[in-house]
């Protein structure tokens, strides 16, 4: 479907054909005036206007996104709709889902619907710092070690170890203990310093294996430093796997922030998904048939990093362009 | 123009660098503008990292390269050497970033070196530079590396070499990965830029590929030069018994494989015929004169110990 959604929209009037040379052969074909267009076009579309030509046209890409965007927005304007915090006591206790509590409410009598919003909230900042934090670290890592190589790579790689062999939970709540640490953005930064080594391992071995290409050298020999090689030439060859490595360090921050609630070293004010499923393990909400008190936060859960998971297919087919035609 | 002065390559390997690996050693030739020369050898040989080190993408370890008699290490903006010296390598495809378009290799040209030039002014140098290596501009830009054929490919590079100011080209392997209609094409290419009064560095391990393009001829072994000179000369009158035997490997039509350990050389063993004897040509190593420009290593020495060659090719008596 990929491959025939550029070309519908476009076969009507000739000149968008400049945005998309490489999928209709026809233009480059003739020369003349035809191929004028074509001619700009192959010096002016970077590859960002291409990639986001395609991007908007993939469906998985979209879907997604459109998954991500919408909880985004409840969690960052939906508490706003409320007058009462996600922890008071204002409604009956137990009640199913009805038009005044849309979730339900707790055993206790708390409105579930706005502790989802504010959770989701939570939740979102934890992944977004937590798990951008500990991308950031391990790209940087992983790309200095892996195309430098000798012993700046025997250095990062120790380092690595070091800290991929650190029983991370045991870390988070020893620091987190004697630190009492209470705010979601330092529990962010704590999952991010400790969850990045595998993600700095893997791109390392991936740049490793792509320096060793011949268009890096031929890169250098167009007169390009170290740094512009790595952005340039070797990151976009990896970009929908160091998205999807931003995707798992995200979803991996936010069980990580979850364990930390469950055992009361996640944030004292407010409410998280994780908090919300833990309190209602800790209240036997399944077992009472309080499916209302732990099927949203789940979903929620679930329905993020899905979203990512497929958002990640799509943005493979943007990326590269084999995947493109098929 | 390019003169290699006892060039050696060291590579430390192992954990923290404990041991070494020479790869190159002591090697010395030059290439003249105007000229292809052809740098012969087996796989190891190191004839790759000679190229490398030329292209200055490998430092080298001990000896130098000038340039016109200036040290190539000493050019402190690599850009401003690439702009004379350019290189292309053996496989096409993996010259060319795969997500990119083709015609990127010739964006990064601009954007490195010609920054002023009007766009419409450089799809003319570039539509002019991809018809002087017989390409259909038509045919090849606009589209990515997987749609076009190791030949075209190929012949983009060597485009993109031309595009600049270039005195010296670096050929490692460039052939090898074509097929054989189009190597033709691409060894008079190179014939057409050497008329243009390039130097031509030609990497190969293909004998005849070599005496088709080459004025001389350096044949390496283990990293080691042990035969150079005008290619008549190596070709004609191979005097180094590695040289003999790898001329008489290369396949003929009118001979078969014959599995027949080579009889003993009287000149493989004990002193090689340029020294009188072992303790001397310790003491000078290098390469004798046997001729007017053609240089042979000594083949007696401790440095290059007669190896038993494999297989030869006998004529099959019928």
């Amino acid at each position: 479907m990929t491959a025939d959604a550029p070309k519908a929209p476009e076969a009507p009037e000739p000149p968008e054909a400049t945005a998309t040379p490489e999928t209709t052969p026809e233009p480059a074909a003739t020369p003349g005036t035809p191929g004028a267009p074509d001619a700009a076009a192959v010096a002016a579309s970077t590859p960002v206007r291409e990639a986001l030509h395609f991007a908007l046209r993939n469906g998985k890409l979209i879907a997604g996104l459109i998954v991500v965007v919408v909880l985004l927005i409840a969690a960052v304007f939906g508490p706003m709709a409320f007058d009462h915090g996600p922890n008071e006591y204002v409604g009956p206790p137990a009640a199913s889902p009805s038009g005044d509590y849309w979730m339900g409410t707790t055993m206790f009598g708390q409105d579930v619907f706005a502790q989802f919003l504010y959770g989701l909230r939570a939740t979102f900042l934890v992944g977004v710092l937590g798990g951008g934090l500990a991308a950031i670290i391990g790209m940087v890592v992983g790309f200095v070690a892996g195309y430098r190589g000798g012993w700046v790579d025997e250095i990062l790689n120790m380092l690595t170890n070091i800290v991929l062999v650190l029983p991370a939970l045991v870390v988070l709540m020893i620091a987190n203990a004697y630190l009492g640490v209470r705010s979601v953005g330092l529990q962010a930064l704590f999952i991010g310093l400790t969850s990045w080594p595998w993600a700095a391992r893997a791109i390392r071995a991936q740049t490793f294996s792509l320096r060793a290409r011949d268009f890096v050298d031929l890169a250098r020999l167009s007169g390009m430093r170290t740094p512009k090689i790595i952005f340039r030439e070797i990151a976009p060859n990896m970009s929908s796997y160091l998205f999807m490595t931003f995707i798992l360090l995200f979803g991996g921050a936010i069980l990580v922030g979850a364990s930390l609630d469950f055992i009361g070293l996640g944030p004292t004010e407010g409410v998280s998904l994780g908090l919300m499923l833990n309190n209602a393990a800790r209240w036997s909400a399944l077992q009472l048939g309080l499916w209302w008190w732990f099927i949203p936060p789940g979903a929620g859960i679930t329905a993020i990093v899905g979203a990512l998971y497929v958002m990640n297919v799509g943005l493979d087919e943007v990326f590269n362009p084999k995947l493109r035609e098929m | 123009m390019l003169k290699l002065d006892n060039v050696s390559k060291v590579y430390r390997v192992g954990a923290f660098g404990g041991r070494t690996m020479t790869a190159v050693s002591d090697v010395s030739f030059e290439v003249n503008a105007g000229e292809v020369v052809s740098l012969i050898g087996e796989s190891g040989s190191g004839k790759s990292t000679i190229g490398r080190m030329i292209l200055r993408l490998t430092p080298v370890s001990r000896g130098a390269i000038t340039l016109n008699d200036t040290d190539i290490s000493a050019v402190s903006s690599t850009k401003d050497y690439y702009r004379h010296v350019q290189g292309v390598f053996q496989d096409p495809f993996s010259c060319f970033n795969p997500i990119f378009k083709a015609d990127r290799v010739f964006a990064m040209i601009k954007e490195a070196y010609f920054p002023q030039v009007s766009a419409a002014d450089w799809r003319g140098r570039v539509e002019s530079a991809l018809k002087s290596v017989r390409l259909d501009p038509g045919q090849v830009l606009g589209r990515y590396p997987h749609q076009l054929s190791g030949g075209q490919l190929q012949r983009m590079l060597i485009a993109r070499a031309v595009l600049l100011d270039i005195r010296l080209l670096v050929a490692d392997e460039i052939i090898s990965m074509l097929d054989a209609s189009t190597r033709i094409d691409v060894l008079n290419l190179l014939a057409d830029l050497r008329a243009r009064g390039l130097g031509i560095l030609f990497v190969t391990h293909d004998l005849s590929l070599g005496n088709y393009v080459s004025d001389r001829t350096v044949v390496l072994r283990n990293g080691k030069i042990v035969e150079m000179g005008r290619t008549e000369l190596v070709f004609g009158d191979p005097r180094h018994p590695y040289t003999r035997s790898l001329l008489a490997s290369v396949p003929r039509l009118d001979v078969k494989w014959i599995d027949e350990p080579e009889t003993e050389d009287g000149d493989a063993a004990g002193p090689c015929p340029y020294h009188d004897s072992p303790e001397e040509s310790r003491t000078r190593p290098g390469l004798a004169e046997v001729e007017e420009d053609h240089f042979v290593a000594c083949s007696g020495c401790a440095d290059h110990p007669p190896q038993a060659e494999p297989r030869t090719l006998a004529k099959e008596n019928a």
